[in-house]
């Protein structure tokens, strides 16, 4: 009996069946949709098999908003919880649990694949690409990153959430004090969809290096594929000491070990080391891109080219350095002696100089532009002042002696809401309206997506700048109440309301989609925007083999030379035959393989754990003898494309 | 596919350039995770709890021989590649053979060395060390498992194939894999084992 009480809920509620049935409902649903439209053949042949970077950045943008959704969710069970004293809507452990997942699920689940699905949409034609350089392990790449979300997502109605926080500290996160199943659904689905960061990070710096159209020398990039480049580079350094981390959490929970135990020789502040080891540079990869991105929709509304751009690019290389010798400020206060503290707070307060140098380059951009605000641009805006805000609080937490005061207060949470919420979800939003048009072929709704810029903006200020006062205050993070004595109370209410706003403004973006798809014009042209870079140079939407031409490229703005300077992109003498990778369905069933090993290795299932074992390796044997050389497109079915899509660039 | 007939054949086409880079990259990830595996053995190399430290379990000549044998197929994978650059493919499968025979030899005394772990009581869970020493050279071990496996499927490949752009970009970058593997070794026949013993 034992085995199957591991799978039932540990605390059930109402509030957890009732997910339970809407998630089987939605599966049905899903489903039956798909059968009833007759879609599987055309889901399986266009996106399940796909191997086209174009496809697999969108796959990772749909996952993300589905995971918004989902992080979103927790964060106004937790305001409402915490919205007035003694609430009793979740219990301790409810909330333990809703803010682990929260955080895990916003940032590796969502940031995570939202950045690197607008890189796999907007690199390789930014450098004028035909596709990345392995484009058969990009979709093993996204593969692995779903089968972990959705591992990690089942693990609130099968077995349990972790409830460790997402920093999952030990002792807490061991089996002593976190006694579900949780923990080993956290070692396992961060292990699964880490594997597949880490193979993302390889493709694109191989990408990045190696297939820049002729002239796009490293230093004519464009300031998105440089914060890529940087990125990636981050991930393959940073990735793997999680890797180490997760294996040897698992061991200590699965396989009784002492790693990160007290006694027998463990050392619990081990794993708050390697965590942070990776957690920090973690932070950079999410911000680096989104750095990126307002520096295309900048200098592209602002109608001038980026100001500093060597200063932005050394910018960038001077915080990814850093990001690797700053983990210790995440815990001042546990037991370091003054020196080491005082080493740490010197390397994180100089992170402020280079990023200090972006922001000026961004308001000089602007300065003198014509500023044309439209919805990536007010996004972009929006994110000067808010992330000065933000940088500015980080400071102070950066100061050991002072950190003792805020230290696992509601001041940190509001810090890095302020830094990632303004930093990277605002990017990511930008980022998403702006190259919506070169994905889909229309426009955004501007009317309804300024509504959603203006309450998501003004959700976020009330939701945070309340959380400063009352941390400062002493309210600590990850309480699950308060009493009504600390006077806490209006201001929590304040926050909730302003959760509350936000989520209106995450309605008003998914309506966006829905509405423009049905009503936006579809001629606005290859170039909406009137934008810069390559990706604006081809048709909308893009073919598939993206550019029938490689272009040529003189500077970091190739595109705004040839419309205004007369350089000649593309040479009509170099037509030639296309190479094509083939469409493959193994990276979703080795993904699949690695859903049943993660969930069987978390419920102790060995057999399972054999088996899809055996079967991964088997994929892996099968791509080794495989023959697959793609295929050519003919010069002549290139010109029948682009003659219908108005004649060749 | 576009030939260039002035590289060797494992660099010939630009996939291959590509897929040669690629690894390098790879290996920079996984010196971060035996770098960390290392720092991780440092950390607890003196918390024994209360099993046996490394003094106490270590024995010289296992180990040594692992380091022999190791080492050599090093040396025969080098001389497997050097055969192929001047197109011996018969020379080139038989040492590609050899190092693979090797690395099994190596692998045997390995499972043999955690066999008499096991018998004096230093198992994954006796302490923080012998939990660190076991997962560092179980992965060393686990990376030439999974290496046996893909020099032998190469091996089947050139065998039914030849030497194309293909089957001579995959032995190269087997042959820098199992390098690194070896200099993964030098690092722990030196810092754990000798340092250790001393």
């Amino acid at each position: 009996m034992e085995f199957f009480e591991r799978f039932a809920v540990p605390h059930p509620s109402p509030l957890i069946y009732a997910s339970m049935v809407a998630i089987g409902l939605t599966v049905i649903a899903i489903m039956a949709g798909i059968t009833y439209f007759k879609k599987w053949g055309y889901l399986w042949r266009e996106w399940l098999t796909t191997v086209d970077h174009k496809k697999i950045g969108i796959m990772y943008i749909i996952s993300a908003l589905l995971m918004l959704f989902r992080g979103g969710a927790d964060a106004v069970m937790m305001r409402l919880q915490t919205a007035v004293p003694e609430n009793s809507f979740l219990d301790a452990q409810h909330y333990n649990e809703v803010f682990t997942t929260h955080g895990i699920v916003m940032i590796i689940f969502m940031a995570m694949a939202f950045i690197i699905g607008l890189m796999n949409f907007a690199v390789p034609l930014q450098i004028g690409a035909r596709d990345v350089a392995f484009p058969r392990l990009n979709a093993i790449s996204f593969w692995l990153y779903f089968a972990g979300a959705m591992l990690f997502n089942i693990s609130f109605v099968i077995g349990g959430s972790p409830d460790a926080g997402w920093t999952n500290y030990y002792p807490l996160a061991s089996n002593d004090f976190s006694t579900s199943v949780g923990v080993n659904y956290y070692n396992w689905a961060l292990q699964i969809s880490g594997i597949g960061t880490l193979m993302t990070g390889i493709n694109f710096i191989v990408t990045i290096l190696k297939m820049r159209a002729p002239g796009m020398k490293l230093m004519k990039m464009p300031m998105f594929t440089w914060s890529a480049l940087i990125t990636n580079i981050i991930i393959v350094f940073a990735f793997p000491v999680l890797t180490i981390a997760l294996l040897m959490g698992t061991f200590d929970r699965q396989f009784a070990t002492h790693f990160f135990t007290t006694g027998d020789g463990g050392m619990d502040m081990m794993w708050a080391n390697l965590f942070w080891v990776w957690g920090h540079p973690e932070v950079y990869i999410l911000i680096l891109p989104a750095f990126g991105i307002y520096s295309e929709v900048i200098s592209t509304f602002s109608r001038r080219n980026l100001y500093g751009y060597k200063s932005m690019v050394a910018s960038m290389v001077i915080i990814s350095l850093l990001s690797f010798f700053v983990w210790v400020h995440h815990f001042f206060t546990m037991g370091q002696d003054a020196l080491t503290n005082s080493i740490f707070s010197v390397t994180t307060m100089a992170i402020a100089i280079p990023t200090g140098i972006k922001i000026f380059n961004w308001l000089l951009t602007m300065w003198k532009g014509k500023i044309e605000f439209t919805v990536p641009m007010l996004y972009s805006v929006a994110f000067i002042p808010l992330f000065t805000i933000g940088g500015v609080t980080g400071v102070m937490l950066g100061m050991a002696s002072a950190d003792y005061q805020y230290h696992n207060t509601m001041f940190l949470v509001a810090h890095f809401h302020n830094v990632i919420i303004p930093g990277v979800v605002f990017a990511m939003l930008a980022g998403l309206t702006y190259w919506w048009p070169k994905m889909f072929g229309f426009k955004l709704n501007e009317r309804i997506g300024k509504w959603g810029f203006w309450n998501l903006t003004i959700g976020f200020c009330l939701a945070f700048f309340p959380m400063y006062i009352t941390g400062l205050d002493g309210q600590a993070r990850r309480m699950y109440t308060y009493s009504e004595a600390t006077g806490f109370g209006p201001l929590n209410m304040l926050s909730f309301l302003g959760a509350g706003i936000m989520a209106i403004g995450f309605i008003f973006i998914v309506y966006n989609v829905y509405y423009s798809f049905r009503y936006a014009p579809r001629n606005v042209g290859d170039d909406p925007w009137n934008a810069r870079s390559l990706e604006w140079a081809t048709h909308n939407p893009v073919p598939e083999y993206n550019f029938a031409i490689t272009p040529q490229v003189n500077s970091s703005q190739a595109f705004w030379d040839s419309k205004k300077h007369g350089h000649q992109l593309f040479n009509k003498d170099d037509l030639k035959e296309i190479h094509m990778p083939n469409n493959s369905g193994l990276p979703i069933i080795m993904a699949g393989l690695f859903f049943v090993f993660g969930f069987s290795f978390v419920f102790y299932i060995w057999p399972g754990v054999i088996l899809s074992g055996i079967g991964i390796l088997a994929c892996m044997a099968y791509r080794s003898f495989e023959k697959d050389d793609g295929y050519h497109i003919s010069i002549k079915e290139i010109k029948e494309t682009e003659d219908k899509f108005g004649g060749a660039k | 596919m576009n030939m260039n007939h002035t590289q060797p054949l494992e660099y010939s086409t630009e996939q291959n350039k590509m897929n040669i880079l690629g690894f390098w990259i790879f290996l920079g990830a996984e010196i971060m995770l035996f770098a960390t595996l290392f720092t991780s053995y440092f950390v607890y190399e003196n918390r024994t709890g209360n099993g046996p430290s490394g003094a106490e379990i270590f024995e010289i000549t296992p180990v040594l021989f692992e380091t022999i044998i190791l080492l050599t197929s090093s040396f025969t994978i080098g001389l497997a590649i050097h055969a192929m650059r001047i197109n011996r493919s018969k020379a080139m499968l038989v040492f590609l053979g050899v190092t693979l025979l090797l690395g099994a030899a190596f692998l045997g005394i390995e499972i043999y060395e955690f066999v008499h772990y096991y018998h004096v009581g230093a198992t994954l869970q006796t302490s923080a060390f012998t939990a660190i020493l076991l997962t560092t050279l179980g992965t060393h071990g686990a990376h030439v498992t999974f290496g046996l496996f893909w020099g032998l499927f190469i091996l089947m490949q050139i065998k039914k194939r030849g030497l194309t752009a293909e089957t001579a970009n995959k032995s190269f970058i087997f042959s820098l894999y199992w390098h690194f593997l070896d200099v993964v070794w030098i690092f722990i026949f030196s810092f754990i084992y000798l340092k250790g013993m001393m």
